[in-house]
């Protein structure tokens, strides 16, 4: 009976167009919003994305987030790099600057202080330029968003697109001159403030002097033991906060999620996908099912159980569902991909993937509830009633 | 008025109904549509039920196929007594015995001809393939063996009949229920579908239980059962209950 179900379905082309577009629409939505939700969410641990060779964040207890910089005392440094179980241990200056373009313009920027011998943290990507170009003199890499963006140089004529900061193009950052010896590409970050790295000593000269300059240790769990298991061990022998790299961004995002308005803004857009899904699939469906109630009577006098005609609702409810979110899913990754070198957050894992189309079968089925309800609720004698 | 609608003979008996009763509804707006109605129908033979809307034929041919249950009485069908062999049991009886004809022809408009008669097959378990190769055969019996790729909306009415009675037929049940089906069609149609009707009956020793208001047809009834008020008030032949009517006073 299954063909029967299909062809009941497919050839009521305006129902089944209409079904079909109701949930691809609750689809596209609800895994557009919930892209652009987590590429928001990744942009707020786009600095702990870009660092991959450390294992584990050390830090002051009371930092919540990245961005939360409780500067450490150098010698924690040295009691870190103490711990049985650490590799190596590398100091990390993170903080903002604001940098004075040639043109005279003002941009604030994240500026990230790297291990002078070791470049440890460094961008993942060079796009021009070498990591070790950071030793030479007044040397900074500059991120390729931010060279070509908010860092670019302004047109002289109204109108005209800006020039980008390129290699051998000089600014200051807080007085310090300071050249560009290289460009990275990096994930954008939440604020889209453009990314300068340095070396550690250098940076502590950009910025104001304070009395405790270190922002976080990054550490490599030696060969053999679990990064957990060294951050216990930091914990317990310094005080400090030892994350591994994954907890510092589940942190991360859990405190944006906690303290910020993203996921109840993101969550509404989703939750009226679906619902409007829901009411748009539902009601097509169940007129679908109406308009079919006549020949669903004369199955069941013919003898089909309920079990049956419960079978084909069903099939042709997972067949709309599966459609609708194939199409919805594709819209929106055509969508992501044509935005893909804008300022759009968007990203879309396959877990995503799930949960929407586990969101598309629970909108399909509870439409299909209705209909089967219907159905069942049947008596079959109706088809002797004119 | 109760009229005796059993036969003495008890072997060759495909529907018996004893004192069966059926209300719609409760309390002051009940309606008694069957009040205590007795019925054979033989083995081949094909009995109309007869009488003015409202009268109970439609209520009375849904409980002898089993898709109504009554309150009260006795039937067995074949010999099975639905109220003793419960829903389910009922359905699957329902699957393999009985036949259905109805007035609106009731064709899944979304299926092929050949689809649409396949349907009781498919219902029964049989293979897709098997289903259409069967239902094929049976319309090249009606005459409609050219018209198997075609949807029913594309046919005319006698041919959309023909195409019920396909479907009624192609799963080779005992009984087939038929509600009025020539009310939707011209006379010279209506005669061809009673015509392949009776030939069917007749062909495979079925039962046909026809409910009609089309005088036209009554010629082809072996019996025929007039009701009236929820009881058979009158049981005739089918060449007699034509003679009665034409004996029936004409007002000037």
């Amino acid at each position: 009976m299954i063909p029967i179900a299909l062809k009941m379905l497919f050839r009521d082309t305006s129902k089944f167009f209409g079904i079909v577009m109701g949930v691809t629409l609750a689809s596209m939505v609800i895994t557009w919003q919930g892209s652009i939700f987590i590429g928001i969410m990744s942009r707020t641990v786009a600095v702990i994305s870009d660092m991959g060779d450390p294992d584990i964040w050390v830090m002051d207890p009371k930092v919540q987030y990245i961005d939360d910089v409780k500067p450490l005392i150098t010698t924690d440094l040295y009691r870190v790099r103490g711990v049985e179980g650490v590799s190596w241990a590398s100091p990390l200056y993170k903080g903002m600057t604001r940098a004075r373009m040639e043109d005279g313009q003002f941009q604030n920027c994240n500026l990230l202080g790297l291990e002078d011998s070791t470049l440890t943290g460094g961008p993942p990507i060079m796009v021009e330029g070498r990591i070790e170009d950071l030793r030479r003199a007044d040397g900074v890499i500059v991120d390729v968003i931010g060279a070509t963006t908010r860092l670019a140089k302004r047109p002289r004529e109204p109108g005209a697109a800006p020039t980008p900061l390129k290699v051998g193009d000089t600014m200051e950052l807080n007085d310090h001159r300071a050249v560009v010896v290289g460009i990275s590409r990096n994930i954008r970050t939440f604020q889209s403030q453009p990314v300068i790295y340095t070396t550690y000593s250098r940076a502590t000269t950009f910025v104001p002097n304070e009395r405790k300059m270190l922002s976080f240790i990054l550490v490599k769990a030696a060969p053999g033991v679990a990064p957990a298991e060294v951050c216990d061990r930091i914990e317990r022998a310094t005080g400090l906060a030892a994350y591994t790299r994954d907890e510092f961004k589940g942190r991360t995002i859990d405190y944006f999620l906690k303290n910020t308005g993203i996921p109840i803004n993101f969550g509404i857009a989703v939750a009226l996908g679906f619902f409007v899904g829901t009411v748009i699939t539902g009601f097509m469906f169940f007129s679908f099912t109406v308009d079919n109630l006549r020949y669903f009577g004369t199955l069941k006098a013919m003898g089909s159980g309920d079990g049956r005609l419960l079978g084909m609702i069903l099939i042709q409810s997972l067949t709309v569902s599966l459609l609708g979110f194939g199409l919805g899913l594709g819209i929106s990754a055509g969508m992501g991909a044509m935005t893909k070198d804008s300022a759009l957050a968007f990203l879309m894992p396959w877990q995503l993937l799930v949960v929407a189309l586990g969101a598309t079968i629970v909108i399909c089925m509870a439409s299909a509830m209705l209909s089967i309800r219907r159905v069942v609720t049947l008596e079959p004698a109706i088809v002797f009633k004119g | 008025m109760r009229v005796d609608a059993t036969v003495q003979d008890g072997q060759n008996i495909a529907v018996r109904c004893r004192g069966v009763t059926k209300t719609y509804g409760a309390g002051p707006s009940a309606v008694k549509a069957l009040r205590g109605v007795d019925l054979d129908v033989e083995r081949g033979e094909l009995l109309m039920l007869v009488g003015p809307s409202g009268c109970g034929k439609t209520t009375l041919i849904s409980v002898v196929a089993g898709v109504l249950n009554r309150d009260g009485g006795e039937c067995e069908v074949l010999g099975e007594d639905f109220a003793r062999i419960g829903p389910a049991a009922t359905t699957r009886f329902r699957a393999r015995n009985v036949g259905f004809v109805f007035q609106a022809f009731n064709l899944i408009p979304t299926l092929t001809v050949a689809e649409n008669v396949a349907v009781p097959l498919l219902i029964n378990g049989v293979s897709r393939r098997e289903a259409i190769a069967k239902a094929a055969e049976v319309l090249s019996r009606v005459g409609l063996g050219d018209r198997t790729n075609d949807v029913p909306t594309r046919l005319s009415g006698g041919q959309q009949q023909r195409v019920a009675i396909s479907r009624a037929l192609v799963h080779d049940p005992k009984l087939i229920v038929c509600d009025e089906p020539t009310s939707a069609l011209d006379h010279a149609t209506g005669q061809r579908v009673m015509e392949l009707l009776r030939e069917v009956a007749e062909g495979h020793d079925l039962s046909l239980v026809v409910v009609t208001h089309d005088a036209r047809i009554f010629e082809f009834a072996d019996r025929i059962a007039e009701m009236d008020d929820g009881r058979i008030v009158r049981l005739s032949t089918g060449q007699s209950h034509k003679k009665a009517e034409h004996e029936l006073p004409v007002v000037k």
